[in-house]
């Protein structure tokens, strides 16, 4: 059958040239949000919280400089700067400042900051103490949880310092009616209140808040018709002159009003996308279904003759860039796990409509054609896939992987779907979903699903089960008892289970607690203007206005944790050719290997506590003395001899990956661990929390203050990531390690699940390569896989690109979940990306 | 019938996700032992029937053992769904197949059984008798012609090539799908002329149209050092990417659909 969409499009002349100038130089830090947002707080301290946040917004757009960049047909930045970040002190900000001098010059994620900008600031921040979001967070924390954060069990960071984002809103309602018509909505909500009901105020005022933002995105975008008006007029040039007043054009019809024309909807999402990050900071503001929202515009242009495919590819592409232009500062420790200047925003095409029928259409692949023009990792571009996909779907999808740009990531609508009906989706919703972030599913429009709401180190409880709960001197965790007295493995087991359904219920509590801080202190109006039923209930998103409520906090770790339990249960239980204790020792000594600080640290804290407990008093120079033992007298060659035997006979068991099912068995076991307990509890906003099992990038920092485990895996190096298996332990090719995967409980874990494997380019080779390739996925998602996204280059491309940077400025990779400029990762994160098994190099 | 699941073989590897080697993904299991003695086999520990030792990467390793069609066929189902998707299968390859034809037939037997399709790397180097055994149970033959010339063939591989030709003509006639595989071999078969004279016979076999050629590489060296023999083919380079193109445009000449690699 000849092809039906395949003709590809021609990349215009316009595109290379945006990019270079969204590249031109280092992002940089802007300060104008944050003192308008000071500013029209000063000024609003008496009024309610949700009205004081929309006067904010308002004050913002009234007063953030404008800027149209050179070539631009969609228009719209937050920042003067290319790629430029604004920041956003209502949620954190001593962080910022502790690191305004080494923000530009750290590994992950720098950012430039002028001396003006880091004074304006200073200026701006002491009005924030004990105003933000994290700071109201911690005090509604319990001691326990606050303890276990500060020993990383779990890190709830994401939520903790900054905004929530992590939804898609209803871009195809303001397409339709604009924000005139959600004025309209509210106006009328207004006019059913009755003013007696308890939570009439409540109401009343949420739904002012969303007039006041509706209102200020319109004259917003009013600002930028005049803006391009200007340009005109004074522009030489007849034919950028004839876009300028065109843009100008679209300025002034769109948000405000419904699009009229393909080119107008292109221009008003924009609108949202950009805003929607400039109201919060919160990210993976994801475009959801862009290929389906977007298609009645473009269908009826195309019919009336009033657009070519060509332009339409041009003004998807110019959308591509601009997802690019967008940018936020993390502190440090957050930028590593989310390195890459990412923000996530995923972006899908393909998959069922909510009746169940394929969806693909034309844009569809023109989205493909814009992430193979553009070559950038904005958006997060994804595909979902079903029974009834195209074959050419796949292959044209596959052709993308293969340029090595890291996406799409593949979904399978045959798991997805039944996973979100099993949380209460109904089935039409759940057709609908998309993907929030890195691999999180939504119903778009009706959810807050607080998709990213923690990282939860699988690995950090087990670690407890053998100093019984002790962690650097201090009992963090519960008494599971002696571990080298413990006689069975399921007694072994049990304590690891009692360990993890500790720490989660403390999870619970921080996300609950982070939750709470954010309803209180910022609401949200303008993006929940654009969630059912927020204008129905009265109710931001914060305050739980969403149709459907989750917290998703992700665990990691589940291939150490399955290989590791599952080392414990052989050599120790089962051939009785290791104790307990040998296994407690050789942990302590990380095998053997290099002691580095953090260990010896650990250890010394531990030798002070049974000091201090026999009733000596220790001085700081005794501890001193101490460390410096600890760090001298590591192992004997004998215990060195030992451990070595010991990590030899683990590497020679079996292992997760491989496809063998007794271990493939327990590891979906292992994971049940996580995934059920969190099934059990709520959040402040009525809804359920469910498990996520993906790490974005943090399971390299979070590895590194992880002990040595049982699977052979020693201190501080990093843990595997998703569930996937744990690098370089899968030998058997990517069929095995697939299958594996396939046998872990992908539908429990709702939240989402992250497979990654990488290719070496050769393996996608010619046509077979991608029928291949396109088997693999099928074949993958047949056995009711969920997620899997490749790396499609080779190691020796890697190591060079480490040594000479500057030639591979433009390298993509997947990284977890996302793609990300391979030389702006720190160097450590490089390290582990080279190091995952690299797969189908036959 | 016997149970050909009880069949016992020898074999020295599985394969899986293979995609070089036959129609789809393949899986690709090794049998040990070959008549033939190649100069530039690039699995010389497969050549010998004998279980062998071979050092690899400084660990001395045991290279073949012997197990049943019912063991291999359970690590062969696993990548089923991989099979369904892609019209991929069971490749047989070696050593040489042929040479332990109770095993071979049984495996591709079980293999058509269970709906898979079936394929396999041969010589061709076998008595007529047992390849007619095979036709049946095998959806596509993958078989190497050489050389033309049976002295030159004779000097590198150490067997003649007239039973091969004979056989290929016969298996021509009678197999549901045969293609012609040629390794080009630089100072063996690398030259216009040699290739030439291989597509002309291809393309006189009844219903055979297709030939694939396959560059001569170096993969293989290290094994040799890892068996303590040494290696014959010396520095000979691999074929240039032109090179492969020109043998490509002779092949075609003759009107035959051309393939490079496997």
């Amino acid at each position: 059958m000849k092809p039906v969409y395949s003709a590809k499009i021609e990349k215009s002349e316009r595109i290379p040239k945006l990019i270079e100038h969204l590249f031109e130089k280092m992002p940089e830090i802007e300060a104008d949000r944050a003192v308008l947002l000071t500013e029209s707080y000063k000024q609003t301290e008496n009024l309610p919280i949700i009205l004081r946040r929309a006067k904010a917004f308002q004050n913002i757009l009234e007063k953030l400089p404008i800027t149209i960049r050179p070539l631009e047909l969609i228009v719209g930045s937050n920042t003067k700067a290319p790629r430029g970040c604004q920041v956003f002190p209502e949620y954190s900000y001593t962080w910022l400042q502790d690191e305004f001098d080494t923000v530009q010059t750290r590994s992950a994620d720098p950012f430039y900051i002028s001396e003006e900008t880091k004074e304006t600031l200073r200026k701006v921040y002491p009005y924030w103490a004990g105003k933000t979001t994290s700071e109201l967070a911690t005090s509604y924390m319990s001691p326990e949880a606050l303890s276990a954060i500060e020993h990383n069990i779990f890190t709830p960071g994401n939520y903790f310092y900054n905004g929530i984002g992590h939804l898609t809103v209803d871009y195809g309602k303001v397409l339709k009616i604009g924000y005139k018509g959600i004025i309209k909505e509210a106006e009328a909500a207004i006019a059913k209140l009755n003013v007696t009901d308890g939570d009439y105020s409540k109401r009343f005022q949420f739904l002012q808040a969303v007039i006041i933002s509706c209102n200020a995105v319109c004259d917003y975008a009013k600002r930028y018709a005049t803006l391009a008006k200007k340009q005109a007029d004074t522009c030489s040039d007849e034919k950028r002159k004839a876009e300028l007043l065109q843009i100008a054009a679209n300025c002034q019809r769109v948000p405000t009003n419904g699009a009229t024309s393909f080119y107008e909807a292109c221009q008003s999402f924009w609108f949202v996308q950009m805003l929607l990050q400039t109201e919060s900071s919160g990210h993976s503001i994801s475009p959801g279904r862009f290929d389906q929202y977007m298609y009645p515009y473009y269908k009826a242009d195309l019919e009336k003759g009033a657009i070519t495919r060509e332009f339409a590819q041009e003004l998807i592409d110019c959308i591509w860039v601009k997802l690019n232009d967008l940018n936020k500062v993390r502190d440090a420790a957050s930028a590593e796990g989310f390195a890459g200047y990412s923000l996530f925003q995923n972006l899908i095409v393909g998959g069922q409509d909510s009746n169940g029928q394929d969806a693909t259409n034309d844009l569809s692949y023109m989205c493909m054609n814009a992430t193979m023009h553009v070559h950038l990792p904005q958006p997060s571009f994804s595909v979902r896939v079903w029974n009834g996909t195209p074959h050419e779907f796949m292959l044209r999808a596959a052709e993308v992987t293969r340029t090595g740009v890291g996406l799409p990531a593949y979904y399978n609508d045959e798991v997805i779907i039944p996973s979100l009906q099993s949380r209460g989706l109904t089935l039409e919703d759940a057709r609908d979903y998309n993907i929030i972030g890195c691999v999180e599913p939504q119903k778009s429009a009706k959810t807050d699903g607080w998709h990213d709401a923690a990282f939860f180190n699988m690995c950090r409880p087990l670690e407890l089960v053998f100093s019984n709960g002790v962690d650097k001197g201090v009992q963090i965790g519960l008494q599971t008892g002696d571990v080298t007295k413990m006689t069975s493995f399921d007694e072994f087991y049990d304590a690891y289970k009692k360990q993890m359904v500790y720490f989660i219920e403390l999870l619970v509590n921080a996300d609950n607690a982070i939750d709470l801080a954010h309803a209180e202190r910022c609401p949200l109006p303008f993006q929940s203007c654009m969630v059912e039923d927020c204008i129905g209930r009265g109710k931001s998103l914060q305050e739980g206005g969403a149709i459907y409520n989750f917290t998703g906090p992700q665990g990691f770790g589940i291939a150490n944790m399955a290989d590791a339990l599952y080392a414990i249960k052989r050599l120790v239980f089962e051939e009785k050719s290791v104790t307990m204790a040998d296994f407690k020792e050789a942990l302590e000594n990380n095998y053997g290997k290099d002691m580095d600080s953090k260990m010896a640290e650990n250890i010394t804290a531990k030798v002070a506590k049974s000091f201090v407990e026999s009733g000596k008093v220790l001085s700081r120079e005794d501890v001193k003395t101490i460390y410096e033992t600890v760090v001298k007298n590591n192992c004997s060659a004998e215990q060195k001899a030992k451990y070595d035997a010991l990590l030899n006979r683990i590497s020679e068991l079996p292992k997760f990956g491989n496809d063998i099912i007794e271990v493939d068995s327990f590891a979906r076991d292992v994971a049940y661990t996580y995934t059920k307990p969190i099934l059990n509890y709520r959040n402040p906003r009525g809804g359920q929390y469910q498990a996520g099992l993906y790490p974005v990038s943090a399971n390299v920092p979070l590895g590194a203050q992880t002990g040595a485990t049982p699977d052979g895996r020693l201190a501080n190096t990093p843990v595997a990531d998703g569930v996937s298996p744990a690098a370089g332990r899968d030998v058997k090719g990517p069929t095995a390690a697939a299958n594996s995967v396939s046998k872990l409980d992908h539908y429990i874990a709702s939240n989402g699940t992250l497979f990654n494997m990488k290719f070496h380019p050769s393996a996608l080779q010619g046509e077979s390569g991608l029928e291949s390739f396109v088997a693999l996925v099928r074949g993958y998602f047949d056995q009711k896989g969920s997620h899997m996204q490749f790396n499609v280059v080779s190691r020796e491309t890697l190591r060079d690109a480490q040594k000479n940077p500057e030639k591979y400025k433009s390298l993509v990779v997947r990284v977890a979940g996302y793609s990300a400029l391979f030389t702006t990762l720190s160097r450590s994160l490089q390290d582990d990306i080279i190091n995952r098994t690299e797969q189908g190099d036959f | 019938m016997a149970d050909i699941y009880n069949v016992r073989g020898r074999i020295f590897d599985i394969q899986r996700f293979s995609t070089h080697d036959g129609p789809g993904v393949r899986t690709i299991v090794f049998l040990k032992g070959c008549p033939l003695r190649c100069r530039w086999c690039c699995n010389p520990e497969s050549q010998n029937y004998e279980i062998q030792l071979m050092k690899q990467k400084g660990k001395v390793k045991t290279v073949g053992y012997d197990t049943t069609v019912k063991e291999v066929m359970e690590e062969i189902m696993r990548d089923m769904p991989y099979y369904s998707r892609s019209g991929g299968g069971l490749t047989l390859s070696g050593g040489e197949c042929l040479w332990q034809p109770d095993f071979g037939i049984a495996l591709l037997k079980a293999a058509h059984e269970n709906g898979i399709n079936t394929a396999i790397e041969t010589t061709g180097f076998a008595d007529w008798e047992v390849i007619e055994q095979f036709i049946p149970e095998v959806d596509v033959f993958l078989m190497d012609i050489k050389h033309i010339n049976s002295a030159k063939h004779k000097e590198f591989t150490t067997r003649p090539n007239e039973l091969i030709l004979h056989n290929a003509r016969k298996i021509a006639e009678k197999a549901k799908r045969l293609i012609i595989r040629v390794p080009v071999i630089p100072g063996f078969n690398g030259t216009v002329e040699e290739i030439g004279e291989i597509a002309k016979f291809t393309a006189s076999l009844p219903n055979v149209n297709e030939i694939h050629l396959l560059p001569y590489h170096r993969m293989g060296k290290d094994k040799y050092d890892g068996l303590a023999r040494p290696y014959l083919m010396g520095d000979v380079p691999s074929p240039t990417t032109a090179k492969m193109q020109e043998l490509l445009a002779v092949a075609k000449s003759y009107g035959l659909t051309t393939h490079l690699g496997g």
